[in-house]
């Protein structure tokens, strides 16, 4: 997608913090179209619910629910919106949790804005966006024994291609020099993080949960 | 019969003739008495109860008999096993010393009485059992409460001087033995002063008088509960808010404590060098990092071993704090350091140090690390314009020697990928674990 095609794409901002949203939206100025913000989960709701925007920068922690809140009132009403996590927590449990309440990916704050509006359009296009901390998260996750057979062994197991591509990811690389690494194409690059994504959010596989539960106690 | 009552002389030795004959105070009621004779003898210990309790109301002898058998016999298990800790060895002896103490006073005075008998001074039975269990009750408590038994001191008895006020203390601070032993010996001691008390009473007949005074002093008591007892309630409920308050403020005084010393220092530091972008943002960030480990609490381990993520975190927090560029660490899994494992930390620390010094420009440094069942990996990746291994200048060792040669000298390999298209390098470290370290 070409910059001007990024350009178009409408956002909306959920972030209780004022001062926050002022430097987002002043750093993507030009970059997308931010149509509109909200500090509360009542209010993101609404405004979702109307502006029906192709883009959601979402706050992991708010009063009331936080983000997850916000996902999970929308809901099935989301339509095309597409859900992007933007906090400044890097805990396990938080981040998994909006991941598997549907969004499609998740940055730390400290982003510069063209990797911001770089991760908007990746969205957009309906890929995932991993930040190198959620992949290393990841493959924790997923490490360790094969699964049982009689489960659902496609969910509950990454490929050897996706672990690689995983790995890059949390190694600094950008979807571009993974796919010249690895001799694939961008797209192919995407492809692998979408599914590992899909697998996040559908794996029943236990561990996930007791994963995170466990990374709480440390 | 007063040729026995030596209790106070330290340790027992167990002849072999009885050697298979002995009590077992954890299944039995009292002291295990019943209990090992039934299972010498192969018969239900509750029938050898019957016989003592029988005996005991005819004149007695069921008593004495069964705290002779108490003092004589030695505890099932009373030789410890090798592995036994020294410690619970030490908390049998104190538990054995202080039930000695109490059956050897009433043996003791019943010898004494005995001999008072054979005197032709008049006393009546009536006197007898109660002085006897008094003083087995008394000698005890007092043994529990006084000192530390097993202490020298604390063998004799103390003089009837002293404070009663002073009984309770003591109690709690017994650390040869566990809180329930102590309560339980207690509860002993208490329990035959009292029945002494009443069975003095009741021979004396003064308990058919005193019946009306109890029932009086029985009424006024529960009036007293009722009156009184909501006042208590509401008493515990507002010291229990209290303690809840105070520890609150203890709790609100420590965050500012600390927000004062980090957070406000750091502030006013960042005020103070406004004009240098990079500073600032190597403060904020140093300050963030700190907060975070502060809010999530993590304890350093207590073991003492280094642990991979964490060294390597240190590691990345010292350089970027050295040199203002932002280093961020991802790790997945972990694994205790051996020998080989700080140098694979030393060469990585040594690579991000690099990556610092000649690519700090070109934004942060990533270090990926981790930890499988096979191997330690290590990848830090710069971005900035890259180098070729070959051109390094050979006095230049610090590339070479301090990561290269140092994984390799510790069975490990470290390998440096240029980025294609001159988008950063990547040292990449790799070592497998084995039983070979």
């Amino acid at each position: 997608m070409t910059a001007a095609g990024a350009r178009n794409t409408r956002v909306v901002l959920v972030d209780d913090h004022a001062l926050f949203r002022a430097g987002v939206r002043s750093e993507l100025d030009g970059l997308v179209d931010v149509v509109g913000d909200a500090a509360t989960v009542a209010d993101a709701v609404a405004l979702i619910r109307e502006l029906t925007p192709d883009v959601v920068l979402l706050d992991v922690h708010m009063p009331d629910g936080g983000g997850l809140e916000v996902l999970r009132q929308v809901g099935a009403d989301a339509g095309a919106t597409q859900f992007l996590a933007l906090s400044v927590s890097d805990a396990a449990e938080d981040v998994i949790a909006v991941i598997r309440a549907g969004a499609r990916g998740y940055v730390t704050k400290t982003i510069s804005g063209a990797e911001l509006a770089d991760a908007v359009r990746r969205v957009h296009d309906g890929d995932a966006v991993f930040s190198p901390r959620l992949a290393g998260f990841v493959l924790d996750a997923f490490a360790g024994a094969a699964p049982a057979p009689e489960r659902d062994a496609d969910l509950d197991q990454l490929t050897p291609r996706e672990r690689e591509v995983l790995q890059h990811i949390a190694r600094g690389y950008m979807y571009k020099e993974i796919a010249l690494r690895l001799g694939i194409s961008a797209k192919t690059v995407e492809a692998h993080v979408s599914a590992v994504l899909r697998k996040l959010q559908l794996s029943s596989r236990h561990e996930l949960s007791r994963w995170a539960a466990a990374r709480r106690i440390d | 019969m007063s040729d026995v009552a030596h209790p106070l002389t330290g340790a027992r030795s167990t002849p072999a003739s009885r050697r298979d004959l002995r009590r077992d105070p954890e299944h039995g009621m009292i002291a295990g008495v019943c209990e090992g004779i039934g299972r010498r003898l192969d018969i239900d210990p509750l029938l050898l109860r019957i016989v003592f309790v029988a005996t005991t109301f005819a004149s007695g002898l069921g008593i004495a008999a069964y705290l002779l058998a108490w003092w004589l016999l030695p505890v099932e298990g009373a030789q410890p096993a090798a592995a036994v800790a020294a410690a619970k060895q030490r908390s049998g002896r104190n538990r054995r010393a202080a039930l000695e103490v109490g059956i050897g006073v009433g043996c003791l005075v019943i010898s004494i009485l005995l001999t008072f008998r054979e005197l032709g001074l008049p006393f009546s039975d009536v006197l007898t059992w109660p002085l006897v269990l008094v003083a087995a009750g008394g000698a005890l408590i007092w043994r529990q409460s006084v000192g530390r038994p097993g202490e020298p001191g604390a063998v004799a008895l103390p003089a009837a001087g002293a404070a009663p006020g002073a009984l309770a203390p003591p109690l709690l601070q017994d650390q040869g033995d566990s809180r329930p032993a102590v309560i339980s010996r207690i509860g002993i001691g208490v329990t035959l002063v009292i029945t002494a008390a009443i069975v003095f009473l009741q021979f004396s007949g003064a308990l058919a008088a005193a019946s009306d005074v109890a029932l009086a002093a029985l009424v006024v008591v529960i009036a007293l509960v009722v009156i009184f007892a909501p006042f208590f309630v509401r008493l515990l409920t507002s010291l229990s808010i209290e303690r809840a308050e105070r520890i609150r403020s203890q709790e609100r005084a420590e965050v500012a404590a600390h927000l004062h010393d980090s957070v406000l220092q750091t502030l006013a530091l960042m005020q103070k060098r406004a004009d240098d972008p990079r500073e600032v943002a190597a403060l904020a960030r140093r300050q963030e990092r700190e907060l975070r480990t502060w809010l999530s609490g993590a304890p350093a381990r207590a073991d003492g071993e280094r642990w991979l993520a964490p060294a390597l975190q240190a590691a990345a927090d010292e350089i970027e704090q050295a040199h203002g560029v932002a280093i961020d660490v991802v790790a997945v899994g972990d694994a205790p350091l051996d020998r080989d494992g700080e140098a694979l930390v030393a060469a990585a620390r040594e690579a991000m140090l690099n990556a610092a010094k000649f690519a700090g420009d070109a934004g942060a440094v990533a270090v990926y690390a981790e930890a499988g069942a096979e191997r330690l990996e290590v990848f830090v990746r710069d971005r900035g314009p890259g180098f070729d291994p070959a051109a390094v200048p050979a006095d230049r060792r610090g590339v070479r020697e301090s990561i290269v040669g140092r994984m390799e000298r510790h069975g490990g390999r470290a390998a440096i990928n240029a980025a294609p298209g001159g988008g950063g390098t990547e040292i990449e470290l790799v070592l497998e674990r084995g039983e070979a370290s």
